[in-house]
């Protein structure tokens, strides 16, 4: 009786029998979140229960965010209503086939900590947005993890899109393992497994997979109720790099023992980026040019103490390594020539036994790098005829594929990579030992008066990257950062005002994000 | 050849009297259109009924024993007037299409259709494709139903419903010789579920019977005198037959208590909605079961007055529950109780929102409100006062950090290069005017690329450009139209009204063989045979016969530099009227299904075969992602060194890479960096091959040997 004035009696959930079970999966268009979906019904099925899944397929699908839900409830013989989306608040089991789908279902409110089981494998799929900052764009895991330990009940997070790719299949065979593993389903792994096995093709890889996540899931389930964090990238250890091996002829390893023998005289902080640096340097170049980068370095080293950490000096050893190591052609052909990076290619492409692996590279040089390789005077010369310079241009600047399997196209760039040895007469090395220098002096020359200062001005090197067109821009972001520099020196924020200028150039490609921080600088 | 195989899943559509159907809720329609003894079936793909379509094309064998015509209609428009079969003959008809975009290109057909009125019982299943997740502009279906006059039913979303809305559409449709819509909410079109099957029906009347038969009758042609008294028909006859169909066979639902003091209409489609958030108020069980009065409307229009009144009776106020805006449902319900005097208060978007998707949350909230509202002693202590506590975490900063990921081109898609090159010629010559369309190319609007102005609707680009066309300009307009726009309508409205309105603008038709946005269904230009289809009818021959006189065909979309250069020239070119390029390459998508299978097939028999696949030297890329601004591939990604030295994650390309070349292609012809290389793996080398890499390796090894033996080798390096 409904105008009765006492509340109604309880309905849903009043008994177990019949509680239905929410389960949503968000997933990028092209993970076979809609296989995910239609095992975990047949799972459900299997088990006597009634399973309903839903899933906005279409356009969608293309590579965005797309969400399958599935809901379940005991067979009692009448058909229960279930709903054909995810409410909030109202998911007992959230799957998430990428770590920042966590972080939407999250936002989006079908994670509570009263209920809700949070799977998700940890890998990331950069968005669009996050691949096309000149700088780092991609998002924090971190604030996921930290804020999915606190919305979930229970969260199980690890690398379910290795584990499948280990197992040559796709990320929903150990989503699903995991989903079985963390035992959120009262349904048995041998159920799951049929399930899979049902699918027919490919049935052994996603049952492998299945194994393996289930086994990790598991772990989990039974370690500390806080439940694991994902893997992060291990950080390198420290003095890795001191350990490394090296080989050559007899002369040159005794050079080598000198120059590392000056790294140890460094102060201990600044001795590990220090032998990378070197070993980069001498790696691009040779031991007299590792000599070069050491007097460079002692020159910041001096300067530095510490007090500081040795900050000045880290970023020095640092930034004066890629400095020194710039982009020519010679350094692309020589490394482009190496048997390491044949094996590499062989690795990563993964070249089996009785295939043959063809590899083109894709070159467009221009006139710029043309010159760059001729020798200072010839190519000044060149370059100071724009006629002559265009006329050479139209016959140099094409794209060129060549096949560094051939037997020419390898020799011709290891011609140009044996070109090392006269590298320092050459005109691009004057052009950026000049740039460096005034570079590495307008950083040093501030030290006194502001050291963070300093640190930041030799922090500006990383905008220096790329090849021709994007190399010109970079230069440019560089110098429009450091035009900065008289309006902020004496400031005692001046360090954090090139930090900003500097981020603000890595966020596009233009650098129009640069120009309003400049504004803002000059308003100053 | 879609893009998905229904060819297992027809089987289920032989199922015969009490046997259990348990699949999709796609495959369940089109089921029971067999059951009612349907003679004709046409339509248009477009989410969510694609699979409609696609179901339809893999069950021609079934169809035929049953002696069904399945027609892939070109439009939307041609399939409502194909629904012309069942004017004169008692035939049962269906058309398929996606709403509300379908329903506005076939409205045309839907108002004669209506006019007439038919005799055989002809349905228009939409699906709707509306809230999250939809690709169109968000409208209504209910306006059509409303100005032209037919009948909309909105059945609840599960099986059992839907097939049983399939069968009683039929009979309204011929109880009231009136056209009906039955629409499928997108979720409910892809809904796993089970119903109880029947036999299938053979047509008691074919489409060749009728052919044998002709029947003719002036006063169902849509021509004064008879249109002027088709008006008149419809609300004398066709209207109150229709209502005393749905009253008499109780379309319309009635759960709960007859007796409650306040209750809640729906549209049937709603109604899982409805239930679910009863549940959470703990005012329904699992099953639905409730003491809120609920009247559920599976047919939407028309209304039927006295049910409603009847329903209303003794309550001091009804929610109606009613998804998108304007509210017509609520509004003429307004009207009935005002009319009849009655003094229960109409709400509906007091507690709802005016416009937007009804979700879970929202009809916890408008629902809830309605009855703290109206009916507070129905609800629970907590649910009347709910505890605060344990609000969950704060997920504003999270808010920062995760990244929209709207929809984009697939991995290997060949429409990507065709906007790199755009991309790259607007940098040479500066900003233009770009017109979109509808298809997978619309994602050029998205960043990477973030070209197009405008999209006004299928295979109308070139046409919704039509206006820049100035003899002062100094700039030409480009427009885009994909295969499948262009044979929609794009042919004559957009190619026709350029040359006969001497545009001079840039006209690109983006040809990925198939209708590759609603899942690669074939179309006329399609490349592969198809059993039962003409194809292979080329675009170039279609457009120069349309009188286009610049007309460039590239035939390797792949080939970034030929584009771009293509692209130049029709920007720059003297000559006058429509410049058209036409830009060739399979759908990536498509060709990866048909041509994977037999690849794997080949290498494991022994055959070489060459396949490519893209890498980035890491140690070359610098980390600028110039490359990555002119693609967008999901393959193309960033990934971060173990190297201290360096600060920003290098370019990587997963193993999902197909080859296509576009990383190549971009970086040669935008001049980017040399970190690029394409490796081809020659599987089951012939001994040719064999001969040339062992010395070829010889050669390269001892080169390789006399450099390293003179230089420091660092073994992590």
């Amino acid at each position: 009786m409904l105008d009765h004035n006492a509340p109604l009696r309880p309905k849903a959930g009043a008994h177990d029998d019949d509680r239905v079970i929410k389960l949503a999966v968000l997933a990028v268009g092209g993970q076979g979140g809609g296989v995910l979906a239609d095992w975990i019904t047949d799972v459900a099925e299997r088990n006597g229960y009634v399973a309903q899944s839903t899933s906005v397929a279409g356009v969608a699908q293309r590579t965005g965010a797309t969400i399958y839900y599935v809901e379940m409830a005991r067979d009692t013989g009448r058909l229960p209503v279930f709903a054909l989306s995810p409410s909030q608040g109202d998911v007992d089991i959230l799957i998430a086939a990428e770590l920042m789908e966590a972080g939407r279902a999250i936002i989006r409110g079908f994670v509570t900590p009263e209920r809700t089981t949070l799977i998700t494998s940890s890998h990331r799929i950069a968005a669009v947005s996050e691949k096309i900052e000149p700088g780092d764009g991609r998002a924090s895991s971190e604030k996921v993890h930290a804020t999915a330990e606190a919305a979930a009940k229970r969260f199980i997070a690890f690398d379910m899109e290795k584990i499948a790719a280990d197992n040559g299949t796709m990320i929903s065979a150990s989503l699903l393992g995991a989903l079985a593993g963390s035992g959120a389903l009262p349904f048995t792994r041998e159920s799951y497994e049929q399930a899979i096995g049902a699918g027919g093709r490919g049935a052994k890889a996603s049952l492998a997979a299945f194994a393996a996540a289930y086994d990790r899931a598991r772990g989990i389930t039974g370690a500390a109720p806080s439940g694991e964090m994902a893997e992060m990238p291990a950080a390198p250890e420290a003095g890795s790099g001191l350990a490394a091996k090296v080989s050559g002829p007899e002369s040159l390893l005794q050079g080598w023992q000198q120059l590392a023998a000056r790294i140890d005289a460094l102060p201990t902080p600044v001795r590990d980026m220090a032998l990378r640096g070197l070993k980069k340097i001498v790696d691009f170049q040779d031991i007299a040019y590792g000599g070069e980068y050491l007097d460079r370095l002692d020159r910041a080293v001096a300067l530095d103490d510490a007090g500081h950490g040795y900050a000045l000096s880290i970023a020095a050893a640092k930034h004066l390594a890629n400095a020194m190591c710039y982009d020519d052609m010679i350094r692309v052909a020589d490394l482009k020539t190496r048997s390491t990076r044949d094996s590499r290619v062989r690795r990563e492409i993964g070249v089996k036994d009785g295939t043959v692996l063809q590899v083109t590279e894709y070159f467009h040089p221009r006139i710029e790098e043309f010159c760059g390789t001729l020798p200072a005077g010839l190519g000044s010369y060149i370059e100071s005829r724009p006629r002559l310079a265009a006329f050479l241009d139209r016959r140099i600047n094409r794209g060129r594929h060549i096949r560094t399997d051939s037997f020419a196209g390898f020799t011709a760039l290891w011609f140009i990579g044996g070109l090392r040895r006269w590298r320092r007469r050459l005109l691009r090395h004057k052009v950026e030992a000049e740039h460096l220098e005034r570079w590495y002096d307008l950083a040093l020359g501030n030290v006194s008066a502001d050291y963070a200062l300093a640190v930041e001005i030799l922090n500006c090197r990383r905008l220096i990257k790329g090849y021709s067109d994007t190399h010109t821009r970079a230069q440019s972001k560089f110098d429009r950062v450091l035009s900065a520099l008289d309006l902020v020196r004496g400031r005692p924020d001046a360090a954090d005002w090139i930090r900003r200028l500097r981020e603000a150039a890595l966020k596009d490609e233009k650098g129009d994000m640069l120009d309003g921080a400049l504004k803002t600088v000059a308003s100053l | 050849m879609a893009e998905r195989s229904f060819a297992k899943e027809v089987e289920k559509l032989r199922l015969g009297d009490g046997e259990e159907f348990a699949g999709e809720g796609i495959l369940a329609i089109t089921k029971a259109l067999l059951q009612c003894g349907v003679g004709y079936v046409g339509g248009y793909q477009g989410a969510p009924i694609s699979h409609l379509m696609d179901v339809l094309a893999d069950a021609q064998d079934i169809l035929g024993e049953l002696g069904v015509h399945f027609e892939a209609s070109a439009s939307e428009a041609t399939a409502t007037a194909m629904l012309a079969a069942s004017v004169h003959y008692p035939i049962r008809g269906a058309a398929t299409f996606k709403s509300t975009v379908g329903t506005n290109v076939a409205s045309d057909a839907l108002a004669n259709l209506a006019s007439g009125g038919v005799t055989g019982g002809a349905l228009i299943i939409v699906g709707e494709d509306y809230g999250e997740g939809s690709s169109i502009m968000q409208e209504r279906s209910h306006a059509f139903a409303m100005k032209s006059q037919v009948w909309l039913l909105d059945p609840r979303p599960d099986l059992p419903s839907i097939v049983k809305a399939v069968e009683d559409g039929f009979e309204l449709s011929e109880a009231s010789n009136t056209p009906v819509m039955l629409q499928v909410r997108i979720r409910c079109c892809h809904v796993h579920g089970h119903f109880i099957a029947k036999d299938n029906k053979r047509p008691p009347m074919s489409v060749a019977d009728a052919l044998d038969a002709p029947r003719r009758d002036t006063g169902r042609i849509v021509l004064p005198p008879a249109s002027f008294l088709h008006e008149k028909e419809k609300v004398q006859k066709r209207w109150p037959a229709a209502v005393a169909f749905i009253r008499k066979n109780r379309i319309n639902e009635i759960f709960g208590s007859d007796h409650g003091s306040v209750g809640i209409v729906m549209q049937g489609g709603m109604y899982n909605a409805v239930i679910r958030a009863l549940q959470r108020l703990n005012l329904a069980d699992t099953y639905g079961d409730t003491d809120v009065p609920l009247y559920v409307l599976n047919a939407v229009y028309p209304l039927i007055d006295d049910e409603f009144l009847s329903f209303c009776e003794g309550k001091q106020a009804v929610l109606v529950v009613e998804e998108g805006q304007p509210n017509y449902i609520e509004q003429a319900f307004a009207a009935m109780l005002h009319k009849a005097g009655r003094g229960t208060r109409l709400v509906g978007k007091e507690h709802l929102p005016m416009a937007g998707e009804y979700t879970g949350q929202v009809m916890l909230d408008g629902i809830g409100s309605f009855l703290r509202a109206e009916a507070p002693h129905l609800l629970p202590g907590e649910v009347r006062a709910p505890n605060k506590s344990g609000e969950g975490v704060d997920t504003a900063d999270l808010i920062n950090v995760v990244p929209g990921r709207p929809p984009g081109f697939c991995i290997g898609c060949p429409e990507r290069p065709i906007f790199a090159a755009t991309k790259l010629v607007e940098q040479e010559l500066g900003k233009h005017h770009i017109a979109s369309d509808i298809g997978c190319h619309l994602f050029s609007i998205m960043p990477p690329f973030e070209l197009g102005a405008t999209t006004m609707g299928y295979g109308l680009g070139p046409a919704s450009a039509s206006a820049f066309n100035s003899p002062d300009a100094k700039r030409r307009s480009i427009s885009f139209v994909g295969d499948g726009g262009f044979w929609h309508n794009g042919l004559t409205s957009s190619i026709g009204n350029a040359v006969f309105n001497k545009n001079d603008g840039v006209i690109v038709i983006v040809d990925n063989f198939y209708s590759a946005a609603t899942g690669g269904q074939d179309i006329l230009s399609s490349r592969a045979g198809n059993k039962t289809k003409s194809t292979k009818h080329p675009i170039t021959e279609a457009v120069k016969g349309m009188g286009v006189k610049w007309l460039r065909h590239i035939d390797r979309t792949y080939d970034v530099g030929k584009m771009q250069a293509t692209l130049r020239e029709a920007l720059t070119t003297e000559e006058k009227g429509p410049k058209v390029i036409v830009a060739s390459s399979e759908c990536m998508l498509n060709r990866q299904r048909r041509e994977k299978p037999l690849v794997d097939k080949a290498i494991k028999g022994g055959e070489r075969v060459v396949k490519p696949k893209f890498g980035v030297d890491e140690d070359i890329c610098t980390g600028d992602h110039a490359c990555m601004r002119l693609s967008g591939c999901p393959s193309l990604s960033v990934k971060s060194l173990d190297d201290p030295l360096r600060d920003d994650p290098v370019a990587h390309i997963d193993q999902n890479c197909v080859g296509c070349g576009n990383c190549g292609e971009v970086a040669d012809a935008a001049v980017l960096c040399p970190s690029f290389y394409r490796a081809d793996v020659v599987h089951n080398p012939n001994r040719w091959d064999r001969f040339l890499e062992s010395t070829r390796r010889a050669v390269i090894g001892l080169l390789q040997r006399r450099r390293e033996s003179r230089r420091l080798m660092f073994a992590d390096a």
